[in-house]
């Protein structure tokens, strides 16, 4: 067997848009599998909380359609991680709908054609978590959360990053698409070449840097990317036109979004790229040789955890008159009081009960406490974001502020002013937030023991 | 002078929900000594509102790039956060006065 993988990466992730030509360019390269990320937590942790996509439904459906044509031509397998931005189970069997519709249209035209699915659940068992808590088999990462029963059984969701070992049982199936729930960025690249016993080291650097499609080249809009891994290194080139990947546009893709340029944890070991070296082979390739793979026990998956963190309402006043503008600050913090006073009076809340979060836009909204500048233009946005334990107590404390939002004073001797409502009515409702509640690792005696594969056959 | 008066660019990005990461592009070797001489470690988790001991800092001559990750203000999606994605304090970090 050739140890020589050639991957095709489409695009950072199903739903971001890729370059067709770039992608039919890449198609003609015939490479050994296509593999793309379909999430991660970088939105935030709703869509973990709710189990849902972030990502539109119409997009994702175009897009794996081009990916599932792609994948016929070349009769090779097609890997999505971490499906429907969450990876939860929902989001699983969400792409298994999606696939089968897709599926379901081509069976028109070619009824002889079957698919083999093979589908990773890596959703957790609270009550198993719980148990291994127990045991001691769950470990806190830096920054350390506290973590206990109750905030175990307060997660709406739970994932498990599945790693290559899982990415690879799948393969070992013989499918032809694979689904898979939350996976590590980089599982989904690296399982077929380290199974074909490509250079580990390689094969897990080549995985980080491609995982995000084309944004190691210097074109990232174009999203597909194509890497090429062997026993002693990889090389990487995008195909788009004038795109190209330099060794300064791929060893800085190193940076991106990690916390330590030269360290990767994943599950079972660690990847080490200190001496790496990058050498361009022409305008548009790059070689990379010498990264380091280091395997660690026990296998260790990280968890993600979201859980309610109230509910939310926002109203937002604009301030154009000019000596409120000058003295929003003082304004908002009169106000305050005034507001904490008002809904203690007729809801009997203490204002530990709520929460009233003012945003003074134009002022240091982005930035709050942190902002180091004083210059104000010549007008302010007050957004106002209340959570509370219920969407009527928020709904209803927005109510209560609503009429002092807009009319408020400065002083108690003055005429009243009426600020700037953008709309009516001026208060909506946010719905339910969720909350990032685990940075920890469980310890496995298998990979399998987190994971569960099942196939289906269209 | 200030650090946007020395490096091509300044990014922050988080590294999941828990971290963020500054990417200080200099451009060039003498750009990159300034920073890596005169951009002192406490100053930046100063500007962060963080402990100096929840931020590691690189030094990567290589990429004429020094990174420091530190622990988010508030975690990401918090009903506190006022940036998701935490691209925006990058600023703080551009308008820091280098030592002398």
């Amino acid at each position: 067997m050739s140890a020589r993988t050639r991957i095709l990466v489409p695009s950072g992730v199903l739903g971001l848009g890729f370059d067709s030509e770039a992608l039919a360019r890449a198609v003609a390269l015939k490479p050994d599998v296509i593999c793309i990320d379909g999430g991660s937590t970088d939105s935030g942790p709703y869509s973990l909380g709710t189990s849902t996509s972030k990502y539109s439904r119409a997009v994702c459906v175009r897009e794996w359609r081009q990916l599932m044509q792609a994948r016929a031509q070349l009769d090779v397998p097609l890997i999505i991680g971490s499906s429907g931005t969450c990876g939860s189970d929902d989001m699983v069997d969400w792409m298994l709908e999606i696939t089968r519709e897709i599926a379901a249209e081509t069976a028109r035209d070619d009824a002889a054609q079957t698919l083999k699915l093979a589908l990773l659940y890596c959703e957790q068992d609270r009550h198993v978590l719980q148990e291994k808590l127990v045991q001691r088999r769950i470990q806190a990462l830096e920054p350390e959360l506290p973590l206990d029963h109750a905030i175990l059984e307060s997660c709406t969701h739970i994932v498990a990053l599945a790693g290559a070992e899982h990415i690879q049982a799948a393969l070992d199936t013989g499918a032809d698409i694979i689904i898979a729930g939350r996976t590590t960025d980089t599982a989904v690249v690296s399982a077929l070449p380290l199974a074909r016993g490509c250079h580990p080291g390689a094969c897990w650097h080549a995985a980080k840097i491609a995982e995000c499609g084309a944004l190691c080249s210097t074109h990232p809009t174009s999203g597909v990317i194509v890497v090429d891994i062997d026993d002693t290194g990889f090389t990487i080139y995008p195909t788009a036109d004038q795109a190209r990947c330099t060794p300064h546009s791929v060893s800085a893709h190193m940076l991106y979004e990690n916390t330590d340029p030269f360290i990767l944890y994943e599950p079972g070991g660690h990847l080490d790229v200190r001496h790496a070296r990058h050498e361009a082979l022409d305008d548009t390739r790059v070689r990379v040789t010498g990264s380091r793979w280091v395997p660690t026990s026990p296998y260790t998956v990280k968890l993600e955890g979201a859980r309610l963190g109230g509910y939310q309402t926002t109203l937002l006043a604009l301030l154009r008159n000019a000596r409120y503008v000058k003295n929003a600050r003082a304004w908002v913090t009169r106000l305050q009081d005034h507001l904490h006073r008002e809904i203690n009076a007729s809801l009997s809340l203490a204002p530990n009960a709520y929460l009233l979060d003012f945003r003074l836009i134009g002022d240091n909204a982005t930035l709050g406490d942190l902002e180091t500048r004083a210059d104000i233009g010549h007008e302010i946005g007050v957004l106002l974001i209340i959570t509370a334990e219920s969407q009527a107590l928020a709904d209803e404390i927005g109510k209560l502020v609503n009429p002092f939002l807009l009319h408020y004073p400065l002083t108690d001797d003055e005429p009243l002013p009426t600020f700037a409502f953008p709309y009516s009515p001026a208060q909506t409702s946010r719905g339910a937030l969720y909350e990032f509640c685990l940075n920890h690792i469980l310890e496995l005696d298998e990979p399998m023991d987190a994971v569960r594969l099942q196939q289906v056959t269209l | 002078m200030k650090v946007s008066d020395v490096v091509d660019s300044v990014r922050s990005k988080n590294a999941g929900p828990f971290w963020v990461t500054i990417d200080i592009f200099c451009g060039n070797e003498e750009a990159y000594c300034t920073i890596a001489d005169r951009l002192k470690t406490d100053k930046v988790a100063d500007a962060m509102g963080q402990a100096t001991t929840a931020l590691k800092r690189f030094d990567i001559a290589e990429l004429n790039v020094v990174k420091f990750s530190v622990h988010r203000p508030v975690t990401q999606g918090h009903a506190l956060d006022r940036d998701q994605h935490g691209a925006q304090w990058s600023m703080l970090i551009e308008d820091l006065e280098l030592d002398t």
